[in-house]
């Protein structure tokens, strides 16, 4: 993938999360994918955390068109407004930023700008962002929608992708969490159940 | 594994009970091994130590009451080191490294402990060679530190200058070990020893558990190792050339010689008295006097010297059965004692077979006898050298070598026997002991404080372990490294002639190579006398 991947931009935003909406239907990153965005001199980094698709109106529901189609494309094929009236919107958690080229793995004194663009980051940069799992704890003290748990352990298998022995990657990781989670082994076990290799 | 890799870091500890070191998750615990040495890296010094427990630990004890799926091998990994992890117990007993007095005088004693998160790492050959030393002059190679294949040294002028004792339950390997010591005080000290040679293992020939026997001091230094035996039917009969025979006339039989016999003759505390009454009546010849006596004379003597009857009969039964042993004659061609004590001027190594009297009796009798008279001379000469002033009148040092030490030196008789008083006075005659024994807790602990070095190999009575480690720092340590000991060919030595405890595996004993090298160490050495005549 040569060219950064823009996922999407930014319609609301605070210090510790933003959101984001995508440009087409459907086109969300995963969960626990790593997104970057812009406010000015600096980078933020978000990691996916929740998304949705709704109706663009928050009072019109959709309702169900496919008694006479014959498939689901069919649906979207025979009314294409829907794909104009349905947003997807992702939730991203700021686990860090990168000012004057340098990462840090904490909160950055800005939140992001509304209208930002939103970026899928490369493997590289997922690679540099991974070298330090401070985020970690950012990730376990969130107060989120989703557990936690689910959360770190998707992320964990994301960004082991992006590494050359994703195993090495995910052993390291989760000596770090046995580290911070040493009082709630339960939590623990969850995630080492899900990232397992 | 590498020799000089981290394996953890220090967590807690004190001076007296050592350091808790934390392992680090890429060590494995069951590398680790009780005895092992290790150094620390403090922030000014460097320790040398010893493993003393290894532990492990969780950070959760809810991890211990549902174990995780460690099957999964990446759990485990994940784990290790981290919510669960090793402990090691080290204690440390040298600074060898990081301020003056190191450098200038070597190991030290530690003072202190290492900070917190000091790496710990394995000792290298040239930490271990630092402490104990290498082979040279002077120090012996005696065997390996447990798990290592660095050189234990022992430095044998100095341990010599001390009674030493050798520790260990039967079959354990204490006669190995005792024959690799005496092999290197042959070959690297001044001493000359003489050895009471209970079992006929150190002269010519000793056997080994499952295999042909093992060759002896005689075989392997002819002509710097005398053998007199008491039995010369059976030494002719063993093919051993022996250099004397000793027999023992019955005037020189003491009344001491019969209160140390009081258990093993089965005799009363009154006709122990009786003893001393009737040599003060008879004097040198009391002994022949005594059984020569018939009714009627011995009917007066017990008027005149107050003496029950049946106490007398206690000490004749008791002087009957010493008069049976074929070695006591009324009055013998020889004298045993010049001849021992010639050999010993001369510098050869005495050692006194008892052929098949093994019983105590014949050993207690004839040990304590000799000795009691070798003493005497050293003492008397070392006293005329002193008061001379002359340092090459002084005797050589002499080394006396007992088995069933216990025997001699058990609280009752320690008081009254001669190994009681060397023991005690030890170097200032230049006569020191080294002592064998099984039972060590049989030995008064007066002698046991006295002993300067103490080899042990595996004891398992837990007061043989208490008296052989009492006053030693570090006690609670060592008794776990001593109780963890293999059941044979490993001992652990502490005391005045190691900078520190240290278990080790006795080197080799009883192949061609092994002889070779005890005799070529010795040969080496003339080799470089010569090599020096030359340059």
């Amino acid at each position: 993938m040569a060219e950064i991947q823009r996922a999407g931009e930014v319609i609301e935003a605070s210090t510790t999360d933003f959101t984001a909406q995508c440009y087409e239907l459907y086109e969300i990153p995963p969960l626990g994918s790593l997104v970057k965005t812009k406010d000015l001199s600096v980078e933020l980094y978000g990691i996916v955390y929740n998304a949705a698709t709704t109706s663009l109106e928050p009072g019109r529901r959709p309702i169900a068109r496919g008694k006479d189609e014959q498939s689901e494309e069919a649906i979207y094929r025979s009314s294409p407004q829907l794909l104009k009236l349905l947003k997807s919107e992702f939730g991203a958690l700021v686990v860090g930023h990168k000012k004057d080229n340098k990462l840090y793995h904490y909160l950055p004194p800005k939140p992001a700008r509304i209208h930002s663009f939103v970026y899928l980051c490369p493997p590289e940069e997922v690679k540099e962002f991974g070298q330090s799992f401070d985020f970690l704890n950012i990730l376990i003290n969130a107060r989120l929608p989703v557990p936690t748990e689910e959360l770190i352990s998707a992320s964990l298998r994301q960004m082991s992708q992006a590494h050359p022995d994703p195993r090495t990657f995910l052993v390291a990781a989760g000596k770090e969490l046995a580290i911070l989670l040493s009082g709630n082994l339960n939590q623990l076990k969850t995630i080492l159940g899900r990232i397992r290799i | 594994m590498t020799e000089n890799q981290r394996l953890g870091i220090v967590v807690s500890g004190s001076l007296n009970k050592g350091v808790e070191v934390k392992l680090d998750s890429s060590a494995s615990i069951e590398d680790m091994a009780v005895g092992r040495f290790v150094t620390i890296e403090g922030q000014k010094r460097r320790f040398f130590g010893m493993i003393t427990d290894v532990s492990l630990g969780v950070t959760d004890q809810r991890l211990a009451l549902t174990p995780p799926d460690v099957s999964d091998p990446f759990i485990a990994e994940v784990l290790a080191g981290t919510s669960t992890f090793g402990t090691l117990h080290v204690s440390p007993s040298l600074v060898i490294g990081g301020d003056a007095a190191t450098m200038l005088e070597g190991p030290q004693p530690v003072k202190t402990i290492p900070s917190h998160f000091s790496a710990v790492k394995l000792a290298t050959q040239e930490d271990v060679e630092l402490v104990f030393g290498t082979e040279d002059e002077k120090r012996f190679f005696i065997g390996n530190p447990l798990d290592m294949e660095v050189k234990l040294c022992l430095d044998l002028e100095e341990l010599v200058k001390r009674s030493n004792g050798i520790f260990g339950k039967s079959g354990t390997g204490k006669t190995f070990l005792t024959r690799i010591l005496l092999i290197g005080m042959l070959q690297k000290s001044r001493a000359v020893n003489l050895v009471f040679d209970m079992h006929n293992e150190y002269g010519w020939a000793g056997t080994r558990e499952g295999g042909p026997p093992v060759k002896a001091l005689k075989q392997l230094f002819q002509s710097r190792v005398a053998v007199f035996t008491l039995d010369e039917e059976n030494s002719r009969h063993r093919g051993v050339s022996t250099d004397g025979v000793v027999r023992i006339g019955h005037d020189e039989i003491e009344p001491e010689d019969i209160v140390l016999l009081r258990q093993t003759l089965n005799l009363t505390e009154p006709a122990v008295e009786a003893v001393y009454q009737v040599h003060r009546r008879y004097g040198k010849n009391w002994l022949q006097n005594t059984l020569d006596l018939d009714a009627e004379e011995s009917k007066e003597l017990l008027k005149e010297l107050n003496i029950h009857d049946s106490t007398f009969q206690n000490l004749r039964r008791g002087l009957a059965t010493i008069q049976r042993l074929p070695f006591i004659e009324p009055s013998p061609p020889t004298n045993a004692v010049k001849a021992i004590l010639e050999h010993l001027d001369r510098g050869t190594n005495v050692v006194l077979e008892f052929g098949r009297y093994r019983d105590i009796t014949a050993y207690i009798l004839v040990a304590n006898m000799l000795s009691r008279r070798i003493y005497a001379q050293y003492q008397s000469r070392m006293e005329k050298a002193t008061a001379a002033a002359k340092d090459n009148l002084k005797p050589r040092p002499l080394v006396i070598t007992i088995e069933e030490a216990h025997k001699f030196l058990n609280p009752e008789v320690a008081g009254q026997t001669i190994f009681g008083v060397i023991a005690r006075e030890m170097r200032k005659y230049n006569v020191t002991l080294l002592v064998i024994d099984q039972r060590p807790s049989g030995i008064d602990s007066e002698v046991m404080s006295q002993l300067g070095t103490k080899i042990t190999c595996l004891l398992d009575n837990e007061r043989d372990i208490d008296s052989v480690l009492a006053g030693v720092s570090g006690r609670a340590e060592l008794k776990s490294v001593l109780a963890k000991l293999a059941a044979k060919q490993q001992a652990l030595i502490f005391g005045h002639a190691v900078p520190m405890p240290v278990a080790f595996q006795p080197r080799e004993y009883g192949s061609a190579q092994s002889y070779r090298e005890f005799t070529s160490a010795g040969k080496a050495e003339v080799e470089k006398d010569i090599e020096k005549l030359w340059d």
